[in-house]
């Protein structure tokens, strides 16, 4: 079966993040830009499966401005198969995003697509949720491990409580969580064959879908300072400042 | 934590400065661009990030020992140089036919400075098996090249260098080390091997020692050195007869085992000879040029990693209010408002990003040397990378100790303790002026060789890159006082190393100051690197690649005042220094053994 994985170009996870002075957003310029570590879990997951015989082909989506490429090369260094990038520049929000991917599963019918569970730069949480519904199949979140069988995945979820592990008919959509696996380099021998795999480019446009965001950002702030903490003397004192200060019993 | 190098000024030095693209050109690079260029480099910086950085305290703080026997290392020292071999970096520049991906030099150095910044001496284990690697593929047979490069290239085996001996460190022409024919091709050494880096440990499946020996009956002195392969484990599968005497106990660089070897001691130490007999050292030093420009990058590294980690630390930390501020409630400023926390923060900086501006700009020589088309390209490479060398291992190995302590300055109490990592930086670095020849060697070498050697060719191809740079910084109006400064601290120097290598003082006196011209040369070279960036930094800043000004403005208005700094404070430097030469001022030579 063919893997789709879903890959977003997003701040590196190094690097400190700063809100813009104008508070319309946060400071992307010479900011180092990475594959989501989740994203990176993603193509690791797929990867395994095409070396143990249960994928045949795995592709690499992303969708945004024209520096994915780099980000679909990353993959495709990790060892990928090939590439598909939606060039776009503006903002994107994880219904747009979805709906553009629900467009290339439309064409390219893969088995399975594997997401990361979010991206680190919005913590969103959604696009997969959203494109299991649009697609009306079956859908196993935050998983950290992933059994493949036929025609049927068992998948375990993280959830609150501990783990849960789903049966999903394929085809489905995962979406991976940090304890799955540990994602490889790209080798320098990888690398070197990336180059000739092959990036199709397309456009919202051509897959009939208006990204145009449906929110508008008021402001971006930064968190508030978290204030230096105190020692109390006793209980009694505790018990005063909670209720006087934190206002909070 | 913060890695170094910073990526923006990485791509500053290779884009904006060296125009590494343009290596592409030489038909062995011809499959890379940049885009190959950058993919290697991410993943250089991950696994330095992931898997280096993270026990570089770990190791200091449990340095190899030796247990039943065996030397016990800790074990995120293997897995880290695991990664880096399952991502092809030991391979990386060999041939595709030997799994290589025929990478410049230059890249491969701009990669393997991440590593050195991330954790300087489980990096070393890698540097001494690509150094033989490279010995190997120079000099080695057929056969020895089918035998020992595959496993080098790959990790399994590991490579050292055994030149020291007890009594022989400095003065190798002193080596004992003696190889017996053993009448079937082969040889039996026999002696005693001091200091001996990666000497031994169960990382590797084989380590492969290189050895400097005598062969019975060979001239005394230098002349009568040969270069002896010697396995850990002989091909038949048995022990060889190399002992591990001791481990030495360093005040820092610990995860890098350090060992006291005997060769045999039963009298059954078999080694292979590597080349011609009696070339030994002209081959080590070979390998050792690479390793010199490594040792330099490394030193310059640990100075960024300083440089990164105390300006990180002067921004955050509020202390004290500028002078003249009477209001003892106004708020604190942050340590980098004070002038002089800026003044040893330019003093790192220019240091760290001038030092692998430099570096860089030599193993981009090592390219040219190795794959220009003309010969005459080759050569000034080749003699540019002669003249240049011993001044980034001994003059910036110097300068980043000095940078190491004024990051340890910036922190204050903090800086001294083991809670924060300069203290580390500065010990580990400590060894940059002594090993792969203590510096006081690199400054007799460099004024009573390579100043001098082929008529001063080496010395008058430095002085055409330098004043070549002067006309182009002429170009731009605000470089324009410092182009004319370089100029005549250029004259300074020309005359100070005719008057020196002229005078007929005989050899005691002319090197008896040799690490002050040394540190006269190193100061011409650090204000020349600097102008060189400053001049790329005026073409960034015209915003003629793109457009990308605007990302980069504070960034390149840094690099500008930061070569400001350099003419400043730093090149005014060789001035007190040209008066000692040019005067033979022989204080020091002077003084009577006795009288101390
Ligand atoms: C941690 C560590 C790792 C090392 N790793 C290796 C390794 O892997 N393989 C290897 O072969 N060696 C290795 N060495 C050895 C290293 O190269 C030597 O320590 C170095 O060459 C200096 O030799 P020495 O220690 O005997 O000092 P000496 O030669 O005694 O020098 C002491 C001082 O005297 C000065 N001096 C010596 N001779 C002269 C002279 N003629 N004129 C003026 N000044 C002079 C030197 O500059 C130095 O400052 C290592 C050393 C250390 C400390």
């Amino acid at each position: 079966m063919k893997v789709l994985v879903p890959v977003k170009r997003v701040i590196d996870y190094n690097v400190k993040v700063r809100v813009k002075a104008d508070q319309t957003g946060v400071e992307l310029a010479n900011v180092k830009m990475s594959m989501n570590p989740f994203d990176e879990i993603s193509v690791e997951a797929a990867l395994r499966m095409k070396e143990a015989g249960q994928a045949s082909e795995v592709v690499a989506v992303s969708l945004g401005v024209q520096q994915c490429q780099e980000t679909i090369r990353t993959a495709l260094a990790m060892g990928a198969d090939r590439g598909i990038h939606v060039l776009h520049d503006g903002e994107l929000e994880p219904l747009a995003v979805a709906k553009m991917l629900k467009a290339i599963v439309d064409k390219e019918e893969p088995g399975l697509v594997i997401l990361g569970k979010q991206a680190i730069d919005d913590d969103c949480n959604q696009t997969g949720q959203m494109l299991a519904a649009l697609l009306g199949w079956a859908q196993g979140t935050f998983i950290s491990r992933l059994e493949v069988g036929d025609g049927e995945l068992k998948a375990t979820r993280e959830v609150d409580g501990g783990l849960e592990t789903v049966a999903l008919k394929t085809p489905a959509i995962v979406t991976t969580d940090l304890r799955l696996n540990e994602p490889r380099y790209a080798s320098l021998p990888n690398i070197m064959k990336a180059k000739k795999k092959p990036i199709d480019q397309m456009s919202p446009a051509d897959l009939g879908v208006d990204p145009a965001p449906r929110l508008e950002t008021l402001k971006v702030v930064e968190p508030d300072k978290r204030e230096a903490g105190v020692i109390v003397a006793d209980v009694t004192e505790l018990v005063d400042k909670l209720r006087n200060e934190a206002k909070v019993i | 934590m913060v890695l170094a190098p910073r990526p923006e000024d990485l791509d500053f030095i290779l884009h904006d400065m060296l125009r590494v693209e343009e290596l592409a050109e030489y038909p062995r690079f011809e499959e890379h661009g940049r885009e190959t260029f950058e993919a290697v480099l991410e993943t250089a910086r991950r696994i330095a990030e992931d898997k280096f950085q993270p026990h570089n305290r770990a190791a200091d703080l449990a340095e190899p020992k030796l247990v039943d026997g065996k030397v016990e290392i800790i074990p995120e020292i293997g897995q880290a140089i695991e990664a880096f071999n399952q991502a092809g970096f030991s391979a990386a520049h060999h041939d595709e036919a030997l799994g290589g991906m025929q990478l410049p030099w230059t890249v491969v150095q701009a990669a393997f400075v991440h590593f050195q910044a991330a954790n300087l001496s489980t990096a070393a284990y890698p540097f001494l098996s690509i150094a033989a690697a490279n010995l190997i593929r120079a000099q080695g047979t057929d056969a020895q090249k089918a035998r020992y490069l595959g496993p080098l290239l790959k990790g399994r085996y590991f490579g050292t260098m055994v030149l020291s001996e007890p009594h022989a460190g400095s003065s190798l022409s002193d080596v004992r080390t003696t190889a017996k024919p053993d009448g079937n091709q082969g040889y039996r050494l026999t002696g005693s091997k001091m200091w001996i880096s990666g000497g031994e440990h169960e990382m590797a499946e084989n380590i492969l020692h290189l050895v400097l020996a005598r062969i019975e009956g060979a001239p005394a002195g230098v002349k009568g050195l040969s270069l002896f392969l010697v396995p850990r484990i002989r091909e038949d599968g048995a022990l060889n007869d190399v002992r591990l005497v001791g481990l030495n106990h360093k005040m820092g660089y610990r995860g890098t085992v350090n060992t006291a070897l005997a060769f045999g001691d039963g009298g059954d130490c078999h080694g292979e000879l590597i080349g011609e007999a009696n070339e030994g050292l002209a081959y080590m030093f070979g390998m050792m040029n690479e390793a010199r420009i490594g040792v330099g990058l490394g030193a310059i590294m640990l100075a960024y990693q300083g440089y990164l980690t105390s300006l990180d630390y002067a921004r955050e930390r509020p202390q004290g209010r500028h002078p003249g501020e009477k209001d003892p409630d106004a708020p604190q400023v942050m340590l980098i408002e004070h002038a002089d926390i800026r003044r040893m923060l330019l003093k790192q900086k220019a240091v760290a990003e001038g030092g692998l501006a430099l570096g860089l700009w030599l193993a981009r020589l090592v390219d040219r040397h190795g794959q220009d088309p003309s010969e005459r390209e080759r050569i000034e490479a080749g003699l540019l990378l002669d003249i240049v060398t011993p001044i980034i291992k001994a003059f910036f190995s110097d300068q980043a100790l000095a940078a190491n302590d004024a990051a340890i300055q910036i922190m204050g109490g903090a800086g001294y303790t083991r809670d924060h990592p300069v203290e580390q930086y500065w010990r580990d670095n400590r060894l940059n002026p002594i090993h792969e020849g203590a510096n006081g060697i690199q400054a007799i070498d460099l004024l009573g060789r390579k100043a001098t050697m082929r008529d001063g060719a080496a010395f008058g191809l430095l002085v055409r890159e330098i004043e070549a740079e002067t006309v182009t910084a002429r170009q731009a109006p605000m470089l324009e006082d410092l182009s004319d400064q370089l100029s005549s601290a250029l004259n300074r120097v020309r005359h100070v190393t005719s008057v020196l290598t002229s005078a007929q003082l005989g050899p005691m006196k002319m090197l008896a100051n040799a690490s002050e011209y040394m540190e006269m040369m190193g100061h011409l070279v650090l204000a020349w690197i600097w102008l060189r960036q400053a001049s790329a930094a005026v073409e960034g800043l015209r915003g003629e690649d793109g457009g990308h000004v605007g990302d980069r403005e504070d960034f390149l208005k840094g690099k500008l005042h930061t070569c400001r700094y350099v003419f400043a404070r730093e090149l005014p430097k060789i001035s007190p220094l040209a008066d000692t030469l040019e005067h033979f001022d022989m204080t020091t030579f002077d003084m009577d053994t006795e009288w101390f």
